[in-house]
């Protein structure tokens, strides 16, 4: 017997499914205090406490087999061995959120009646505690007839009892399947209620927090307002928190341009680290602190559970432009990155609200637009403030975020009533129970968000920008002759300014454009490589993109360009995210037309309405 | 009298559902979550726009969001 063992968490929506896979192999899959955080199957590896490995699966949250969108699919697939490629798990780990029984218990009694090896963890015991309840495991294993742990995954309680479980499940795997029961649903769920009663020992009459808690933040008048007040406050942090940082790092980044200078000689492998490297990715690593001050806030909403509150506030409002709430997770995921936001449309039934969805994702503002954005209005506005501790950079951050959203409406609105043309589906979403973030899971969050920002600056955002500079550098300039002109990078920003000269963009913004398409945040290295080598001597080389940006722009070019990166399809992965997930070339086509067009428009008008009004 | 109109706070028992009102797949994710004969429920907020759409009510231990159309196909009486 030499194939691997399989083992694979199965369980209704948010109850910790993840959590226990994280626990159980030690992996760092995404977790949230809200239904739908996982979208496809993930494996990984677990050592029984005999140190033989088993493969872990991870699957998408479900209500039951009969399912409704296609990450609950992929589920019953899995469970089922109807999967492509994949043998039928071993051993299930059914997961219950404790507080949940009567709930949780109905699909639970669906997966028993396969007859596979089982194991049930009882997960989130200290919520249910807290509560007010106090179970008892030992009856609910006499009820289901299988093992049931109890467990707090996010305090990695219960694990090691649950793994020694496994093991043992896992010595029944090759015994043949013995069909039990079979239950009608409405039967299901008065035995789950049944076994629910007896199973808790004790209920006080204790009120729940979420009740209190949601009169204020649910309450339609006081709700919205904290929504909005939240969001705001968010944009101020970004820019008022991050300042000492990014000086810092600012400080360092120039610290080593000097180093450099001082220990090499002038020449091309000189001008190559100090104008390429340094410059370059220099300009866009400073903004780490930005990224990670507005992967906090994101993380502490997701992990308290106060997302999915979010969108119950928000659907309204998408009802009126033809989405459901829905589409709000996808839609605010994609404020960190259209990548996870477009694969979290898998938890949407319909397919054309999934599709629209899909298609406005890239307009809600990303963390890659972050770089261009904060440059941008660090050298062209002021740093004042309009009111109590209300600046004027941070409102016209906000304004930009507004911007995409509103955009992001207006588009679906179209879309809605042409291409995708449909009746909206409704809106039928568990608010989970509030949870104390936690500080260890939110660092590991952090720290994987900072990861994958370096990493992309130490890969695409250097490769595109060490090309750029290598169109600049050559041909290299006769004296007296400026080293964008004569450079291959003059010929490219030659052919596509025609096209942007209308919108207000100058010459070394449309060549900044062109290796942005890999990423946004290469318009920022890009700049700040052709203002470095076109430079005419190392002082005003040494300065930073902003002071040059500050010099050299007008108020109305800066806005044009602000107003561009709001709609600008300029990211490579998302494309290729878009036709995986669409199945084909037709809808990222279209989504890229549609995006570059409204962007151009956004430019023009921007640029045209602020030199009418003489900025 | 339907879940719609019911008074908020107040305990409801559902009498009935009328599942052809409904698209399919919002019936059975309703149907999975435990809206039937018999479940008791209790509206504990209603969104601001447009009649005070969406709906949120308390199912079992849960705080489940539904829209209002959802709530007017489901009938109730007071407990």
């Amino acid at each position: 017997m030499s194939r691997k063992l399989t083992a694979a968490l199965v369980g209704n929506p948010n109850s910790g499914k993840s959590a226990l896979f994280n626990a159980l192999t030690g992996a760092r899959q995404k977790i949230a205090n809200y239904a739908g955080v996982t979208v496809e199957r993930k494996a990984g590896r677990l050592a029984l406490p005999s140190g033989e490995p088993v493969e872990l699966l991870d699957l998408p949250g479900s209500y039951s087999f009969d399912a409704a969108s296609p990450d609950e699919a992929v589920t019953r697939d899995v469970v089922k061995g109807t999967f492509e490629g994949e043998a039928v798990p071993d051993v299930l780990v059914i997961v219950i959120d404790a507080a949940n029984l009567e709930q949780h218990l109905v699909f639970a009694q669906e997966v028993l009646e396969l007859g596979r090896p089982t194991v049930v963890a009882l997960n989130m015991v200290d919520l249910a505690e807290r509560d007010g309840l106090t179970l008892d495991p030992a009856a609910l294993s006499e009820a289901l007839g299988v093992p049931v742990i109890p467990t707090v995954a996010v305090r990695r309680r219960g694990i090691e009892e649950l793994r020694a479980a496994i093991a043992e499940a896992e010595t029944h795997a090759h015994e043949e399947a013995h069909t039990r029961w079979h239950l009608t649903l409405p039967e299901r769920r008065l035995s789950a209620k049944h076994m629910a009663r007896g199973a808790i020992l004790s209920k006080s009459t204790r009120h729940t927090i979420e009740n209190g808690v949601d009169r204020i933040l649910l309450n339609p008048w006081i709700g919205p307002v904290i929504l909005f007040g939240l969001l705001f406050v968010i944009f101020q942090a970004v820019f008022a928190w991050a300042t000492p940082f990014a000086d810092a790092l600012e400080g360092g980044v120039g610290a080593m341009s000097e180093g450099v200078i001082a220990a090499m000689g002038p020449g091309l492998a000189r001008d190559f680290l100090t104008e390429g490297v340094l410059a370059g990715v220099g300009s866009v690593v400073v903004f780490l602190p930005q990224i990670v001050i507005l992967f906090a806030f994101i993380l502490v909403m997701e992990a308290s559970g106060y997302m999915a509150r979010a969108a119950f506030l928000m659907d309204r409002l998408m009802a009126g432009v033809g989405l459901s709430g829905k589409s709000f997770i996808p839609l605010l995921s994609s404020f960190a990155c259209a990548i996870p936001g477009i694969m979290a449309t898998r938890s949407i039934s319909d397919p054309k609200d999934r599709l629209t969805t899909i298609l406005i994702a890239p307009l809600m503002t990303c963390s890659a637009r972050l770089p261009v954005y904060a440059v941008i209005i660090a050298a062209v506005i002021p740093q004042t403030t309009v009111g109590p501790g209300v600046g004027l950079q941070g409102l016209v951050l906000f304004a930009l975020y507004v911007a995409g959203i509103v955009g992001a409406m207006v588009v679906a609105l179209v879309l809605r009533s042409t291409v995708t043309k449909g009746t909206a589906s409704g809106f039928i979403m568990e608010l989970p129970r509030y949870q104390m973030p936690r500080i260890r899971d939110l660092a590991i969050g952090l720290w994987q968000r900072a990861w994958v920002f370096l990493r992309r600056a130490g890969t695409i955002i250097f490769m595109a920008t060490i090309a750029l500079w290598v169109l600049l550098s050559f041909p290299q300039a006769e004296p007296g002759e400026s080293q964008l002109d004569a450079s291959y990078a003059g010929v490219v920003a030659d052919t596509l300014h025609p096209v942007l000269e209308p919108v207000g963009f100058n010459r070394e913004m449309s060549l900044a454009l062109v290796p942005a398409i890999a990423a946004r945040e290469v318009a920022v290295s890009a700049l700040a490589t052709t203002y470095a080598v076109d430079a005419e001597d190392e002082e005003v080389a040494a300065q930073g993109v902003t002071e040059k940006i500050a010099a050299l722009w007008s108020l109305p070019t800066a806005l044009a360009f602000l107003a561009w990166f709001v709609f600008a399809p300029q990211c490579l992965s998302t494309i290729a995210v878009a036709r995986r997930e669409t199945n084909g070339w037709k809808w990222p086509t279209v989504m890229v037309v549609y995006l570059f067009a409204l962007a151009w428009v956004a430019a023009g008008a921007t640029y045209w309405i602020a030199v009418s009004l003489g900025l | 009298m339907t879940l719609d109109g019911f008074e908020s706070g107040r305990n409801a028992r559902i009498t009935g559902v009328d599942w052809t009102s409904l698209a399919e797949d919002e019936a059975k994710r309703l149907q999975a979550l435990g809206i039937d004969e018999g479940a008791e429920v209790a509206i504990l907020h209603r969104g601001v726009f447009g009649g005070r759409d969406p709906i949120a009510m308390r199912l079992g231990n849960m705080t489940v969001a539904i829209r209002r159309v959802h709530a007017h196909a489901i009938s109730v009486e007071a407990v």
